[in-house]
């Protein structure tokens, strides 16, 4: 399964050496680290070329790494029903960075790029109709963010006064328990309570 | 000029027929959904009407949408496994399946047989299970009343063998990283293997209501048709690429768990269209019953552990009361939870409804960094707009009802 990963691999990189960063076989998965100018024209080759045929776009998605300076990754799953093989591609983004839309080349990107502008607010160019999808009307904020708090920032309720439904500010009676269980001799990288003094030393 | 005559004719001197408004406004919106009994849960369609042709068709999805992804951020392994119970709640273990397999897949940890072959056994009663209510609710949106009731009579059955493994007749989290949650009593795998042998004669009697049934014909021969190069662009898998004559299915192109090791045949249709989806659904229900008793009979003879006994999976009750290695491995497990780690898996099954994979990125602590649920329903709905262009109104429900949707995996 594997030389014949390397094997594809190696085929790819050979007629698109500018696009193709690195390419890792981990857990017999075969991913590539492609960098933003050239994603297009790998597709294009990936679902064209006949040793490729990675006709069938299973999957956008996108990871947040807020420490990074390109601070999201792009992660695109490709399948060759054909050839019975799978690829990732991986590209690293800017958060002012933009895209390319895959739309043409697979026209099922439509929704997956709308939900990872929805959930990470990653701008896709050439995409025709880039709304939210999977949040509310008139919803602010890009929930998948590391940065955004699990329990947002509005609650809805129905107001009987008003007969409406109504938006406000979060309020908690109790503070969202994001419970961290790490022992604190082997993890942990902030102050304990009670250890305020030892550091001040 | 006669009523209903919708061309605007021109005369010698130059005048035209006159025009209410109500003629000139041609195209008609309508929205159909949230709370429509066909919509099949909470699905928003905004319809352009040309008539009673459809122009356009724009699905709005998330109003069951719950922040799954956000929420298994914040919690280990262990506590996110009863999420997927509630995406495709139609087919629960299915979908805790994938989960479980990609964990399994970055720890290395290798399952042991009998717990195996109960998944095989579970996931194929979960497949039965969703054809079951997609095949009689697609009939009941298209008019008949009958197969769903009769329909929902061996759903009832089924979900007992679900309680009686687990506890919970619809959220099991039955499937754990490393195995099962418990083991099968013997009486249990005789009584479905007793369930396997009546089933025929139930799918025989929803066929016969069925598949020769006129209307039900009309409705579905024809309406929507997917071609094979439609399945490409857009994505489909599952019963959406069978139905179109690709023998595409995961548990015999890229076999996971031991699906390697069973005898089923892969139906496939010819058209492409609802009827022929609706062929190959009550097809696969026969396979699924024929790989059921397979695995009964194998779990007959195949004993031994449920569990791979590790550390992410809990001690045996026995050695807890002896050992105080045991007990604080317990403790220590249901708190803090097990490490993976780090690393990137996709791991994808053959869910009823098509490839329902999950993409986990681990970075070495005890929750995911990022995973990503990758629903079928998702891709099919989307090509909504595309299949249901130039049918009629009526036939929305006859695509709906066969692209299959639950919202609860498309929302997440």
């Amino acid at each position: 399964m594997s030389e014949a990963l390397q094997e594809l691999a190696a085929i790819i990189e050979l007629k698109r050496p500018e696009a193709v960063q690195s390419s890792v076989i981990v857990h017999g998965e075969l991913t590539l680290a492609v960098n933003l100018a050239n994603l297009e024209h790998l597709v294009e080759l990936l679902r064209d070329d006949p040793a490729c045929r990675f006709t069938s776009l299973v999957d956008i998605t996108a990871i947040d790494h807020p420490e990074r300076a390109q601070r999201f990754d792009v992660v695109y799953h490709f399948l060759s029903m054909y050839r019975n093989h799978r690829i990732r591609l991986k590209v690293a983004v800017r958060e002012d960075e933009m895209v390319p839309s895959l739309i043409d080349l697979h026209p099922c990107a439509n929704w997956f790029e709308r939900e990872v502008f929805d959930m990470f607010g990653i701008l896709f160019s050439g995409h025709p109709d880039l709304r939210r999808i999977l949040t509310d009307y008139g919803f602010r904020g890009h929930p998948l963010r590391k940065d955004f708090p699990t329990t947002g920032y509005t609650e809805v309720r129905y107001d009987e006064a008003l007969k409406r439904v109504v938006y406000e500010p979060v309020k908690l009676v109790q503070e969202y328990r994001q419970f961290d269980f790490m022992s604190p001799w082997e993890g942990a990288e902030y102050i304990l309570p009670g250890d305020q003094k030892g550091t001040t030393k | 000029m006669m009523d209903g005559d919708i061309r605007r004719n021109t005369y010698d001197d130059g005048s035209t027929d006159f025009e209410t408004g109500e003629q000139r406004i041609r195209n008609f919106n309508i929205n159909f959904g949230p709370q429509h009994p066909a919509a099949h849960g909470v699905l928003r369609l905004v319809i352009e009407l040309d008539g009673e042709i459809v122009e356009r068709c724009d699905p709005h999805i998330g109003l069951l949408h719950r922040g799954t992804e956000k929420l298994m951020e914040s919690r280990t392994y262990l506590q996110n496994l009863p999420y997927f119970d509630r995406l495709d709640y139609v087919a629960p273990m299915n979908q805790e399946h994938a989960w479980c397999l990609a964990i399994e897949r970055l720890t290395g940890v290798q399952v042991p047989r009998r717990a195996s072959l109960i998944r095989v056994l579970y996931s194929e009663i979960g497949r039965v299970l969703s054809h079951l209510l997609n095949v009689t609710t697609q009939a009941m949106d298209v008019g008949a009343l009958t197969p769903p009731l009769w329909g929902f009579e061996e759903r009832e059955k089924l979900m007992v063998f679900y309680e009686r493994a687990c506890g919970a007749r619809l959220h099991a989290a039955y499937f754990r990283p490393g195995g099962v949650h418990v083991d099968l009593p013997d009486q249990l795998v005789e009584d479905i293997d007793q369930w396997a042998v009546e089933f025929p004669k139930v799918l025989d009697d929803i066929d016969g209501l069925l598949t020769e049934n006129r209307i039900f014909k009309q409705r579905n021969a024809d309406i929507g048709v997917v071609t094979e190069a439609d399945i490409q662009k857009w994505g489909f898998s599952g019963v959406m690429v069978r139905g179109s004559g690709l023998a595409w299915d995961l548990r015999r192109a890229q076999p996971y768990e031991c699906y390697d090791e069973f005898e089923f045949q892969i139906p496939v249709g010819k058209n492409g269209d609802c009827y022929d989806r609706y062929l190959c659904r009550m097809e696969e229900m026969r396979q699924s019953t024929s790989i059921i008793r397979q695995a009964c009979a194998k779990l007959r003879v195949e004993k031994g552990d449920v569990l791979a006994r590790g550390k992410i999976t809990p001690p045996k009750r026995g050695e807890m009361k002896t050992s105080m290695e045991a007990l604080i491995h317990h403790f220590k497990l249901y708190t803090e939870g097990f490490h993976v780690p780090a690393g990137e898996v996709y791991a994808a099954v053959e869910a009823p409804k098509g490839e329902f994979g999950v993409f986990l990125v681990a970075d070495g602590t005890n929750k995911p960094y990022r995973a990503k649920i990758r629903a079928p329903g998702f891709l099919h709905l989307q090509a909504m707009d595309y299949l249901m262009c130039g049918h009629m109104l009526a036939d929305c429900s006859a695509v709906i009802g066969s692209l299959d949707v639950v919202f609860g995996e498309i929302d997440r």
